[in-house]
């Protein structure tokens, strides 16, 4: 491999590390920040799906140019968290809305027009 | 390695840690135990990254079973403290 092409290859994968680890940082940031749990539960989804996607894309280029066959062995758990991801947040969601009927909350709590309590 | 990816895998070895400390505080201050749920999901997809990250750093292929394997058990993890909100309040 050339010295150019190992440059361009670090390129691409340091952008893809740094765009998925901001990613993850602004989901939790999203966790932390919102006000409602209805709100909340939307945050982690963007690391969970743009984070993993960034961060695994990145290991298949880097270690694809490495070794100079394709390995998409990390590509697995980008597809494993995105058939897991959805099932969990529903799982959570259901709990929530079961929980806050039984405690006498209205649900869905948010409305347009005032915002939430809590 | 060139410092056009020592570079970047350091801040975003920063974001995820920062990431983490901040699931962590919404573990502990969230009012209810499905926010306590949902932090621990944030928290464990956030480890998975790090430890895809150190893979990068360390240029090692142990690091991305260890990612699988985080990735499943929080699967597990999440799944069932879930289904146990979902049924044990009905006893009480």
């Amino acid at each position: 491999m050339s010295a150019s092409a190992s440059l361009w290859v670090d390129a691409v994968t340091g952008l893809l590390a740094a765009l998925g680890g901001l990613a993850a940082l602004i989901g939790s940031f999203g966790v932390l920040r919102l006000r409602s749990f209805f709100q909340r539960v939307h945050a982690p989804t963007l690391g969970a799906t743009l984070g993993t996607w960034c961060l695994t894309l990145a290991t298949v280029v880097q270690v694809s140019f490495e070794n100079g066959q394709l390995y998409v062995h990390a590509l697995l758990i980008a597809v494993f968290m995105g058939l897991t991801g959805p099932v969990t947040t529903v799982f959570l969601m259901r709990a929530a809305v079961f929980r806050g009927r039984l405690r006498g909350t209205e649900i869905p709590v948010p409305t347009v027009d005032e915002p939430p309590s809590v | 390695m060139s410092p056009l990816l020592s570079w970047p895998l350091a801040f975003a070895l920063g974001c995820l840690t920062l990431a983490m400390m901040l699931a962590l505080a919404r573990m502990i201050l969230g009012p209810r135990a499905e926010d306590r749920v949902l932090a621990f999901d944030c928290l464990y997809v956030n480890t998975m990254l790090v430890i895809l990250s150190l893979g990068l750093i360390y240029r090692s292929s142990s690091y991305f079973e260890a990612a699988l394997l985080i990735a499943l058990f929080g699967f597990v993890g999440s799944t069932a403290m879930s289904k146990f909100l979902l049924r044990g309040e009905v006893i009480e």
